[in-house]
């Protein structure tokens, strides 16, 4: 029984291999090729929204990555080409949003909590030690050097 | 022991600003949870279209029902229409296909489609069996013209003005409150101007 079940599930493991499809030809030239997936990995794939047109693999990705290869191989620089796609889907197509009066408090923003943070903590841990240093008066001195000879004398 | 001077010093600030300690945690939390929770009504996959306001970009394509005739936004300037992209494999452009048979029936606004990478034989053949709302649809093939016009789903609907401007987006399928209460009026408001 247990033989059939291993057999059975070394069969449909195996049978995916079949669904496996051999990856669509890269441009002859690798050069270029580089150059697109860097560009691509610039860039946002609008339908999987938390990877970059180079990861994703939904069609639309593969179409804009034909898209920015075509327009390399015409000689369009890689700002040109992101300008071009920014023109048709906005700054969202950028995987960093750029840096702009509404997206300050996006990029700083952590790290101003960060410093307030830290502020507050080190205002906390210089108000813990100022109970410390008030300063002993002559009459406790004399009472704290009697307590301390009494301890002494005590221990012995 | 005289140890009463010291426990004076530590217990006298705590007094006035317990009311603080609990009014700034407090606050900043109902600032976190308000700002979240609007975060959480927004729908990131609505990406704002930057192409509203600008001219529809043109392209000439085969038709799908006669590959021999073409079709250009060029020419339905002078009047306003819908582009409406759509595919005979996409499950939601069902949806929104009983809603675009309703309006293309009231006969207020032309509807034009735009078949996104499909096959010839399959769009023919869904626009047979659930109904063909559209007065022309180009036949976009490889999915370039809709990458001019910033698609990147379907379905998406384009309002179109006298002037060729894209005055509206819709992304995903058109319900018919949208119906109600953004294309209609929009409608009657960009025909009633020139």
């Amino acid at each position: 029984m247990h033989r059939l079940v291993l057999a059975l599930i070394l069969v449909v493991l195996g049978s995916a291999t079949v669904f496996a499809k051999e990856a669509p030809p890269a441009s002859s030239n690798p050069r270029l090729e580089k150059r697109v997936m860097a560009l691509a990995s610039q860039l946002r794939c609008l339908v999987c929204q938390n990877e970059t047109l180079a990861d994703s693999p939904a069609s639309l990705a593969a179409d804009l990555r034909a898209e920015i290869r075509q327009k390399m191989e015409q000689g369009e620089s890689d700002k040109q080409i992101v300008d071009y796609l920014v023109a048709r889907y906005g700054d969202f197509v950028l995987y960093r949003p750029p840096l702009m009066p509404t997206t300050v408090l996006l990029w700083f923003g952590p790290l101003l909590l960060a410093i307030a943070g830290l502020a507050w903590l080190l205002y906390r841990l210089m108000r813990r030690h100022a109970p410390d240093s008030v300063p002993l008066s002559d009459a406790e001195h004399k009472q704290a050097a009697a307590l301390l000879a009494e301890q002494e004398g005590g221990t012995q | 022991m005289q140890n009463t001077t010291m426990n004076e010093n530590l217990g006298a600030p705590a007094r006035g600003r317990t009311w603080l300690r609990v009014a700034v945690p407090l606050g900043l939390f109902l600032g976190l949870v308000i700002l979240l929770g609007v975060g959480l009504t927004l729908d990131p996959h609505r990406v704002p279209s930057p192409l509203i306001n600008k001219p529809a970009p043109d392209f000439q394509l085969p038709q799908l029902h006669d590959p021999a005739k073409t079709f250009s936004p060029k020419e339905l300037l002078g009047k306003v229409w819908m582009l409406n992209v759509w595919a005979s494999w996409c499950v939601s452009c069902r949806d929104e296909h009983v809603v675009l048979l309703q309006l293309a029936k009231t006969g207020v606004l032309p509807i034009y489609g735009l078949d996104y990478k499909d096959k010839r034989s399959e769009g023919i053949a869904w626009l047979q069996e659930f109904g063909n709302p559209f007065k022309a649809v180009a036949f976009d093939a490889d999915g370039r013209v809709a990458i001019n016009y910033g698609v990147y789903g379907v379905p998406e609907s384009y309002i179109i003005d006298k002037r060729g401007v894209i005055r509206y987006k819709f992304i995903g399928p058109i319900t018919p409150r949208d119906l109600r209460d953004k294309i209609l009026p929009l409608v009657k408001e960009l025909n009633g101007n020139a």
